[in-house]
């Protein structure tokens, strides 16, 4: 079943376009992994999936689990299951995490008329899932990703991916920053939570963060459109052959 | 002096409230000639107004108008209310001393337990006491302007606590000044002397019982702090929205001394806290920190004056501000250095948080610097609610207002942190949340 349809996208930043008629499907249980040089316009997407502010949708539709995506706020989007791993986490001093995750989870549990987490359950919930993860408690002391390396930032994002369990993560250039030991370790985050029920954007520049998460569908994107989609074979031509023949193209 | 002319709208109405207030004011004949004095020094320069620099920002003219009849002595029923209030908002293992519009209300106060460390006497008793030559001295500060003078005119009543030498207090004591009646005002004047090598925190708070509204406060407090002591003062300002609430403070630190002040702004309509505070002892640490949380129409003023009189003290001041709707935030800080205070080191910092687009805060550092070895300075900041960290929080499910509330609690807290009290802190949380709540 599709969960994610985006058809003939076209949005604008400060009156220049730069999605010029995306389409894009991805179904229940699929991991996509979206590939494209810099000003391709994959972290738009992302970006505009998630609802972010300053981004002018003049045509097109966005549908998720056959919802318009387009008319929910942000957080009404993050209840209905859509989870975008920022590419650069924002700190947040004074905000403690766990007040952060606790808040979060429970605005979006109210949101879709659950119950909210009492905070035994909810601290219980949150030590099991930073086990599992090899997250340290001593990261859920400080404020939310303050004095954060680019690996913890990384690993606090696929934390609040297991505790939040969205049905689409979108994951904006994971790789940026990080060292391969690093990578590995977030890496190893997000195939625990592939699943069935779950599906996976994986944006990214370079083929290296696909070999530890191995997609069923690659699309290239150039010049604000998808160019090409393939198996994972398509990764690895694009790693020998680069991007220039997707720029002729488009 | 002669009540019956008046040369202002203004002053007219508190020469009534002077002559019909006069035979209720505590004080034996020399006190009476005190007051009368301070009385004609406020009729003579009337309400503070825009053209009087240090009122700038806040032009009583323009923003009250007039003193409100002095509140009558509280009754049964409004000490039952008063009651009410105090258990309401009193802090959890602190010692109470409670004022009920004006007047010390001994049944609702913890003196019994009080007694046994530290010396309490109200301020009428000792105002009254013929006996005592220096009582008139509770009336005499060393700053002063009109509404200090006519503190001094009008004070009905307050506390005169006394810390002996080496006292180290058990509990935090909490002064609680209660409004229960509206359209009337409350003039109290504390006297709090603290001994050397005392260890202390005190609380003031200022709140409404029930309904109570429109009432105006007009409050002194006199602290005078020991060598070596080590004191926390606390003021937590919640009075009713459409109240008046203004506070000079007066305080005289001695050697060696680590003062931390707090105040937090959350309620009145027009409100203003001066503090004259002065470093008369060497080797003394001051660490002042302000929060104004201003909504609606809200007019908050933190003033102070820091004067470094001796050498080497430490002063470090930081005032915050969040401001909604079309609120107006104002601090004033001024830093005197005087002559002999070499190595003083003076900072102040002011952080703005604008929360709409006619909110207003005006900031006006000054320093006054006479000695050639110092480090002094003053910063600003202001700005809104940062874009990508609330983007962040939506996209975590936080809705607009919450995701806002989370932000703000985390710039409030960086000056709540400062409290080391724990219970203390809790409370001081509990009604920075409350404000948010009642953000529209």
């Amino acid at each position: 079943m599709a969960l994610l349809e985006v058809k003939d996208l076209k949005v604008r930043v400060e009156e220049r376009e730069i999605l010029h008629g995306l389409t894009l499907t991805v179904n229940e249980g699929e991991v996509h992994a979206i590939m494209g040089p810099n000003g391709s316009g994959k972290s738009t997407l992302s970006h505009v999936i998630a609802g972010k502010p300053g981004y002018e949708v003049t045509d097109g539709q966005i549908f998720f689990k056959g919802e318009d995506l387009l008319e929910m706020s942000p957080d009404e989007r993050a209840a209905k299951g859509v989870f975008l791993a920022f590419q650069y986490p924002v700190e947040i001093p004074g905000v403690a995490t766990m007040t952060f995750l606790r808040t979060a989870l429970n605005a979006q549990r109210k949101a879709r008329g659950e119950s909210e987490y009492s905070t035994p359950d909810f601290l219980k919930k949150v030590r099991e899932v930073s086990k599992s993860l090899n997250i340290p408690q001593d990261m859920l002391k400080r404020g939310v990703n303050v004095g954060f390396s680019g690996g913890e930032k990384k690993r606090n994002e696929v934390l609040q991916m297991a505790l939040f369990e969205p049905s689409l993560c979108i994951l904006d250039e994971m790789d940026s920053g990080l060292d391969i030991d690093a990578l590995r370790i977030a890496a190893d985050g997000v195939n625990a939570l592939r699943s069935p029920k779950r599906a996976m954007v994986v944006i990214t520049h370079y083929q290296r963060l696909l070999n530890y998460i191995v997609p069923d569908v690659v699309h290239v994107m150039s010049k604000g459109r998808v160019v090409k989609s393939g198996g994972k074979d398509l990764a690895l031509e694009l790693e020998a052959s680069g991007y220039a023949q997707f720029e002729d193209a488009a | 002096m002669n009540v019956a002319v008046a040369k202002t709208g203004n002053g007219r109405a508190v020469s009534d409230l002077f002559a019909s207030a006069e035979g209720r004011l505590p004080g034996s004949p020399g006190v009476a000639a005190l007051r009368r004095e301070a009385f004609e020094t406020y009729e003579r320069l009337g309400l503070p107004h825009r053209r009087i620099e240090e009122w700038k920002y806040t032009d009583l003219r323009a923003l009250v108008g007039e003193v409100l009849p002095l509140a009558a002595a509280p009754d049964a029923a409004a000490l039952k209310r008063a009651a009410e209030a105090v258990t309401a908002h009193a802090i959890a293992g602190a010692r109470k001393l409670v004022l009920v519009d004006g007047v010390f209300a001994a049944d609702l106060s913890d003196v019994k337990a009080l007694a046994s460390e530290v010396s309490i006497k109200t301020l009428r008793e000792v105002l009254a006491d013929e006996a005592n030559p220096a009582a008139g001295d509770l009336l005499r500060t060393a700053a002063t302007d009109a509404v200090i003078s006519l503190n001094a005119a009008v004070a009905t009543d307050g506390v005169v606590v006394s810390v002996a030498d080496g006292t180290h207090l058990s509990a935090p004591i909490q002064l609680i000044h209660i409004a229960t009646a509206a359209g009337a005002s409350a003039f109290t004047r504390s006297h709090l002397r603290i001994g050397k090598g005392v260890r202390a925190t005190l609380v003031e708070t200022f709140v409404a019982a029930g309904k109570a509204s429109g009432y105006q406060v007009n409050d002194a407090v006199i602290l005078w702090i020991g060598d070596d002591a080590d004191v926390a003062h606390i003021r937590l300002m919640d009075d009713a929205p459409d109240a008046v609430n203004v506070s000079s403070h007066f305080v005289t630190v001695g050697a060696a001394v680590k003062f931390n002040f707090f105040n937090m702004t959350t309620g009145a309509a027009v409100s203003r806290l001066q503090g004259f505070i002065t470093l008369s002892g060497e080797g003394s640490e001051l660490s002042a920190n302000g929060v104004n949380l201003l909504q609606k129409t809200e007019h908050g003023d933190t003033t102070l004056v820091v004067d470094h009189a001796v050498p080497n003290c430490v002063s470090r001041e930081t005032f915050r501000a969040v401001i909604d709707d079309r609120a107006h935030s104002v601090f004033q800080g001024r830093i005197i250095v005087r002559p002999d205070a070499q190595k003083t080191d003076g900072k102040m910092m002011t952080r703005a948080l604008l929360l709409s687009d006619e909110a207003e805060a005006d900031n006006k550092p000054e320093l006054e610097i006479f000695a050639d070895d110092v480090s002094c300075g003053h910063g600003a900041t202001a700005g809104a609610l940062d874009d990508s960290l609330l983007f962040y929080l939506k996209a975590r499910g936080l809705p607009e207002k919450q995701a806002q509330a989370l932000l703000i609690q985390a710039f409030v807290g960086e000056a709540i942190e400062q409290i080391a009290d724990d219970d203390l802190r809790e409370h001081v949380i509990g009604i920075a949340e409350r404000w948010l709540e009642r953000r529209s």
